[in-house]
C-alpha cells in the first residue's frame, strides 16, 4: 500500500515535534525509522496513521487524503501497534486479537466465521495458537507484543505500523518478533532503536529534532559519519564472516576524540 | 447469512427470556414483600385489575399500597439500579480503571448539589428542573474530577483521590446551601433523601426512570463494541477504527444523564456501579457485548432487592437504601482493592 505524507508537521504547546516531513512508503516494502529518544519518531508513526488532529500538510492514502476517511476506513487499511499497550480488563489472548475485527464489523454484528479463521490464523502466524485461552495478566512482555500484533495482523490491513516493537524485549524475542515481521507479506513502518536491527529493512528513514534528515537503503543512510553525527557515538563497522552482513560496535565520542 | 443470524440469535433469545423472567419475580417479590404483610393472591389480583381491567374484588387499602406505593417504587428501584450500574460499566471501560463508579468519581455528589440547588434556591422548578439541575451538577463534577486527576498524573490512585476531593467540595457545597437556604424541616428531608430514599417515589417517577435507563440501555449496547476497543487505551481504540471522541461523549452523556436522573429521584446510592459490574465480569467475562446487558439486568434485581431488605431489616422503621448498599457495596470494594494488588 502506498502511503505519501507531504510537508507533515506537528506542534503542540509551542513546541515542534515533527517538522516539515515528507516520505513515500512503497507497497510491499519494510521501513525503518531511526533516531534518538524525542526525535519525534513515535509522533511521525501516529500522523502517518491520522492518529493526531490537525496536523500541518497530508497523508495521501493511495492517492486518497487522509483525513477524507474515516477512522473506520483507516482502520481497514492501517494497523498500528504502540508501544506496550497494557490492559487491566480480564482478556483472554483470543480476546485481545479478536478485537482486530472491531473495524470489519458493524455494531451489532457477532464475529462470524470468516473473523474466526482470520483472528486464528493471526495467532498462528504469530506463534500464539497454543496460548488462546490464556489470560492477559499472565502473559510476558514478549508475549503481550506477540498479542498486539496479532491483534494488529487480524485486522487485514495492507499497511503495518509498530512503534519500537522490540523496546523491553529480551534479546530471543526481538530477533523472533522481527523475524516474524520480516515474513509478513503486508508493507511495514517500523522506529527502532537498534541500528543493527534496522539494518535488516529494505530501506530507512533518520530522524533529528522532527526532521527527517535522511532516507534510503541502510547501507547509504546509516554511514559512520552520519552515526557520529546524529548519535553521537563512534562506529567500527564489522563484518560478519558467515553471511558478509555488516554490524557496528558502538564506543563513546570521547574515547576517540 | 439466516442460518448464521439464528445460531447467534438463539442464546441471545434464551438469555433474554431467562432475564426477562428474573426480572419480573424480582418485581413480583419487590411489590408482595413489606412492612404491611399482603397475601400473595391479593398482590396477583391488583396487578390483574390494573393492567387488564380483571375487575377482582380486593380492598381498596391493600390495592393502594400495591399499586401507588409499592409498584411504582419497585419499578424505580430496578431503573435505578439498571442505569448505576450501566453508568459503573462505561466509567470503568473509558478511564480504564476497575475503581470508576458514579459514587466514588463524585459524580453522585455533584448531581446532589445540583438537585439541592435546584430545591433550596427555588431555581427552575418541578421534577424536570431538578433532573436538570443534577444533570448539570453531575457534568460539573465529572469534568472537574477527571481534569483535577489528568493534572495529578493522570494514575489509578490519582482518579480515586481526585474523586474523594470532587465528593467531598460538592457535599461540602450541599451543605452548605441547605444550612444557608434551606428551613429546619427542609434540610432533614434533604438530607435523608440524599442518604437514598425510596420512600417519595410515585408513578411520574417511574415514567422519568424508565426511559432514561432504557435509552442508556440502548446507547451502551449499541457501543458495547467500542468500549471492547478501549481495553488498550484511546489511541489503540483509534486505531481499532473507533471515532474516540464521538463514542466518548455519547457514553459520558448518557451516563451522566442515568446518574443525574436517578439522584434526583432517589438521592445518591453507592456502590451499585462498582459492585455489579465486577460481579458481572465474573459471571459473563469481559466483553462488553455481554457484561452490558448482564450488568443492567443484575443492577435491577440487585437495586430491588436491597429495598426490599431496607424496607424489612428493622420492623417498623425504614433503613436509607444507600445504608443497605454500602453495606454491601464498601466490603466489595475491599476485595477489588484486593484483587487489583494482586494483580499488580
Amino acid at each position: 500500500m502506498k502511503l505519501h505524507a507531504h510537508n507533515l508537521g506537528w506542534t503542540t504547546r509551542g513546541k515542534t515535534i515533527v517538522d516539515d516531513v515528507t516520505l513515500d512508503i512503497l507497497p510491499g516494502e519494510t521501513f525503518g525509522l531511526v533516531g534518538p529518544n524525542g526525535s519525534g519518531k513515535s509522533t511521525l508513526l501516529r500522523l502517518l496513521t491520522g492518529l493526531l488532529p490537525r496536523p500541518a500538510g497530508r497523508v495521501h492514502l493511495e492517492g486518497v487524503p487522509l483525513e477524507s476517511m474515516s477512522r473506520r476506513d483507516i482502520a481497514q487499511r492501517i494497523a498500528f501497534v504502540e508501544q506496550m499497550a497494557d490492559t487491566s480488563e480480564a482478556l483472554r489472548v483470543r480476546d485481545a486479537v479478536e478485537l482486530g475485527r472491531t473495524p470489519w464489523l458493524s455494531a451489532l454484528t457477532p464475529l462470524g466465521p470468516e473473523d474466526r479463521r482470520i483472528v486464528t490464523e493471526a495467532l498462528e502466524a504469530t506463534g500464539l495458537a497454543h496460548m488462546a485461552g490464556h489470560s492477559w495478566s499472565t502473559l510476558s512482555g514478549g508475549e503481550r507484543q506477540r498479542v498486539h500484533i496479532a491483534r494488529a495482523l487480524a485486522q487485514r490491513p495492507r499497511l503495518l505500523v509498530l512503534d519500537e516493537p522490540t523496546n523491553h524485549l529480551d534479546i530471543h524475542h526481538q530477533l523472533s518478533l522481527l523475524r516474524l515481521v520480516s515474513m509478513l507479506s503486508v508493507t511495514v513502518v517500523m522506529a527502532l532503536h537498534d541500528l543493527n536491527q534496522a539494518m535488516g529493512c529494505d530501506r530507512v528513514g533518520v530522524m533529528e529534532n522532527g526532521r527527517l534528515i535522511a532516507c534510503g537503503p541502510p547501507a547509504e543512510v546509516l554511514t559512520p559519519a552520519r552515526i557520529a553525527a546524529i548519535f553521537r557515538v563512534h562506529v567500527t563497522p564489522l563484518r560478519d564472516p558467515d553471511d558478509n552482513a555488516t554490524l557496528f560496535r558502538f564506543h563513546c565520542l570521547e574515547d576517540h576524540s | 447469512m439466516t442460518a448464521l443470524a439464528a445460531s447467534y440469535l438463539r442464546p441471545v433469545t434464551l438469555w433474554g427470556v431467562a432475564g426477562a423472567v428474573t426480572l419480573t419475580l424480582a418485581i413480583l417479590g419487590g411489590v408482595a414483600i413489606g412492612e404491611t404483610p399482603l397475601p400473595f393472591d391479593t398482590v396477583l389480583k391488583v396487578l390483574a385489575n390494573h393492567l387488564w381491567g380483571a375487575g377482582h374484588d380486593v380492598d381498596a387499602i391493600d390495592a393502594g399500597i400495591l399499586w401507588s406505593y409499592r409498584l411504582p417504587r419497585t419499578l424505580v428501584a430496578a431503573a435505578c439500579g439498571a442505569g448505576l450500574a450501566l453508568s459503573g460499566v462505561v466509567l470503568q471501560s473509558l478511564v480504564r480503571n476497575a475503581l470508576a463508579d458514579p459514587y466514588l468519581l463524585g459524580v453522585s455528589a455533584g448531581a446532589g448539589t445540583g438537585a439541592v440547588a435546584v430545591t433550596v434556591l427555588g431555581l427552575g422548578g418541578g421534577m424536570i428542573g431538578m433532573s436538570a439541575g443534577a444533570f448539570a451538577g453531575a457534568s460539573l463534577s465529572f469534568a472537574i474530577v477527571v481534569l483535577l486527576a489528568r493534572a495529578a498524573g493522570g494514575g489509578s490512585a490519582q482518579l480515586v483521590l481526585a474523586g474523594i476531593a470532587g465528593s467531598q467540595l460538592f457535599n461540602a457545597l450541599t451543605s452548605f446551601l441547605i444550612t444557608k437556604s434551606a428551613n429546619a424541616e427542609q434540610a432533614r428531608g434533604i438530607m435523608y433523601w440524599l442518604l437514598g430514599n425510596l420512600s417519595g417515589v410515585r408513578w411520574p417517577d417511574v415514567t422519568l426512570a424508565i426511559p432514561v435507563t432504557l435509552s442508556g440501555l440502548v446507547v451502551c449496547v449499541w457501543l458495547a463494541r467500542a468500549m471492547d476497543a478501549f481495553a488498550f487505551g484511546a489511541a489503540s481504540a483509534a486505531s481499532l477504527g473507533i471515532a474516540v471522541r464521538r463514542v466518548q461523549i455519547a457514553l459520558i452523556g448518557a451516563t451522566t444523564v442515568m446518574t443525574a436522573t436517578m439522584v434526583s429521584l432517589v438521592g445518591s446510592i453507592g456502590f451499585v456501579g462498582l459492585v455489579i459490574p465486577h460481579a458481572m465480569r465474573f459471571v459473563v467475562g469481559a466483553r462488553h457485548g455481554r457484561l452490558v446487558p448482564a450488568s443492567a439486568l443484575a443492577g435491577a434485581v440487585f437495586l430491588i432487592v436491597a429495598d426490599v431488605t431496607s424496607r424489612i431489616l428493622i420492623p417498623g422503621q425504614v433503613v436509607p437504601i444507600g445504608v443497605v448498599t454500602a453495606l454491601v457495596g464498601a466490603p466489595g470494594f475491599a476485595a477489588i482493592l484486593i484483587r487489583n494488588r494482586r494483580r499488580a
